[in-house]
């Protein structure tokens, strides 16, 4: 009986968090011409079609792109030095260092929003150059990643062994070299995790961009303006294209986890 | 490595300082002075006017985090009990609307929930009344809901895992009943979880503009709407906006700062490494 119930309320719970996604799936696949979000006039792919020869939408997710690429990289190579400087600190500077990594996540994100349209606008007041763009989405997406990358990155460098690269430099190493054989092989999980977070956190993000693009657009951005619109299923088309992606990356990285995982226990065996 | 390695943060202290601490030091900057530039406290004044909104946000954020505390408890107790293949699963399940945007997903529920939308259609097709539902405050807190439950659940469900099976049994050994061995054991040990699923998802529902600009419609103004007019909409006034935001800030540093009351401190970090 308890046990029945619990399989219906967990099939209540799922249906809560998957209903909305299903309907945007099945009316992308709507034929309709008023683009009318409720009548079901058949099967077609016209969306899609639509989708793909939209020019604003492709430029939109090719900024999208480019801005989480550099985002990612750069929080990641930025991240990993901080994280292994502050590692190296001694308790009360470490403790600062963390109390601002900890800021960005524990502020809301709308705050941290105008706040950086702020030091833009500003910046561009007093120096001149370019108003809000490229650049400024760039610059405030490395600082909202940059936390979740030294997250991940300092509990590997805290369970790493500190004798192991000094006994490489006891060997001769040069610290250059002793830094890319030693230190970065035993924290590249965390390294790794850092920059798919970051990646994943910068396509996404909707908040912060809409306060510092200026007339740039992301996807994020291009789909609120849709949504002021309300009228293409042009939209439904695009969230599952983009859910599609997102379900095969899932797959790619467990199916690699998983075959991690075995060739571990087959070393081990 | 001691010695040569605290120059390595410095890079990352110039782009905080720069990108962190100097634009919110701008936001306080703003916030009291005028457009002309001189020292003034009327925007923090002209703050109370929108008392209503305040008190709006956080009633709603407050209902939202309540409901997303109730629905989730049972449910990660549930994944918690399941078989580790199934937790896998169902923790995946959980994590994987999160992956699309939100914005996609709170336009779906526009969708559903307008006069003419899907379950009004429903309800016609088999003859009962249309309700009402799009740009209520009750279609503000579903949005809430929808979108940050996993936010709750996904804590709730790491604490309650990792609660030591055989702490349970010698409560029932000892003649415990089930309620008692909720309220007394299960309850108290999760209480990190709770705190830190509370603090994730009550912080984004206080502060957000556009749930309720798509499902409240204009009558469900909040903080973050408020915000968002004084930056980029039709009332721009930066200074007053910035007055807001300090405001907001504030509030959830109280709210931050009460709920860490009742935390042993280490909740922050499992949550952080959660998202």
């Amino acid at each position: 009986m308890k046990k029945a119930g619990g399989r219906i309320y967990t099939f209540l719970i799922f249906l809560f968090l998957y209903a909305p996604i299903l309907v945007l799936i099945v009316y992308s696949f709507n034929d309709t011409e008023t683009g009318s979000r409720v009548v079901w006039g058949g099967f077609s792919l016209r969306w899609y079609r639509k989708l793909f020869e939209d020019r604003l939408i492709m430029e939109a997710l090719r900024n999208t792109l480019v801005i989480a690429v550099t985002a990612a990289v750069a929080s990641t190579v930025l991240g990993t030095v901080a994280a292994i400087g502050i590692n190296g600190m001694k308790r009360l500077p470490r403790r600062i260092m963390m109390n601002i990594t900890n800021f960005p996540m524990v502020n809301p994100e709308i705050v941290t929003g105008v706040s950086l349209m702020l030091l833009f606008v500003s910046a561009v007041r007093l120096f001149g150059g370019r108003s809000l763009g490229m650049a400024s989405l760039i610059a405030a997406h490395i600082t909202f990643c940059l936390p979740y990358v030294i997250l991940s990155v300092l509990p590997k460098l805290r369970q790493m062994d500190p004798n192991l690269y000094e006994a490489a430099q006891d060997l001769g190493c040069p610290p250059i070299k002793a830094f890319f054989k030693v230190v970065l092989p035993e924290i590249m999980p965390g390294v790794m995790t850092g920059m798919i977070m970051a990646f994943t956190l910068s396509i996404d993000d909707f908040v912060i961009s809409y306060f510092t693009s200026g007339t740039t657009q992301t996807l994020p951005i291009y789909i609120y303006s849709m949504t002021r619109r309300r009228i293409s299923p042009e939209i439904n088309a695009l969230s599952t294209v983009l859910f599609a992606a997102v379900m095969v990356l899932l797959v790619i990285v467990n199916v690699r986890n998983l075959k991690d995982q075995s060739g571990q226990q087959k070393e081990e065996v | 490595m001691k010695s040569d390695s605290k120059l390595l943060s410095a890079p990352y202290t110039v782009w905080m300082t720069v990108f962190i601490v100097v634009p919110m030091l701008l936001v306080g900057y703003f916030a009291f002075t005028d457009k002309a530039g001189s020292f003034t406290l009327e925007n923090i004044l002209s703050v109370g006017q929108y008392s209503n909104v305040f008190l709006r946000s956080i009633w709603l954020g407050a209902v939202a985090t309540v409901i997303s505390l109730g629905l989730g408890y049972p449910f990660a107790m549930i994944i918690a009990r399941a078989n580790v293949r199934r937790q896998n699963v169902m923790v995946m399940l959980v994590m994987l609307p999160m992956w699309m945007n939100f914005l996609l997903r709170t336009y779906a529920w526009m969708t559903l929930l307008e006069d003419n939308g899907l379950i009004n259609s429903a309800l016609a097709a088999i003859g009962l009344p249309r309700i009402h539902m799009i740009n209520t405050a009750g279609a503000v807190v579903l949005g809430m809901v929808y979108n940050y439950i996993p936010y709750m659940i996904l804590p709730l469900y790491s604490v309650l895992t990792k609660i030591d099976k055989s702490v349970i049994e010698a409560a029932q050994d000892l003649g415990a009943n089930s309620r008692e061995v909720f309220v007394k054991v299960t309850l108290p040990l999760s209480m990190p979880g709770v705190i830190s699923g509370v603090t994730m998802v009550f912080v984004p529902a206080v502060s957000t503009f556009i749930i309720s600009k798509m499902l409240g419609g204009g009558g469900n103004l909040l903080i973050g709407d408020l915000i968002d007019m004084q930056f980029l909409g039709s009332a721009y006034n930066p200074n007053l906006g910035s007055a807001v935001s300090l405001v907001l800030m504030v509030i959830i540093l109280i709210c931050m700062g009460i709920m860490n009351q009742f935390d042993d401190g280490e909740v922050g970090e499992k949550g952080g490494m959660l998202l």
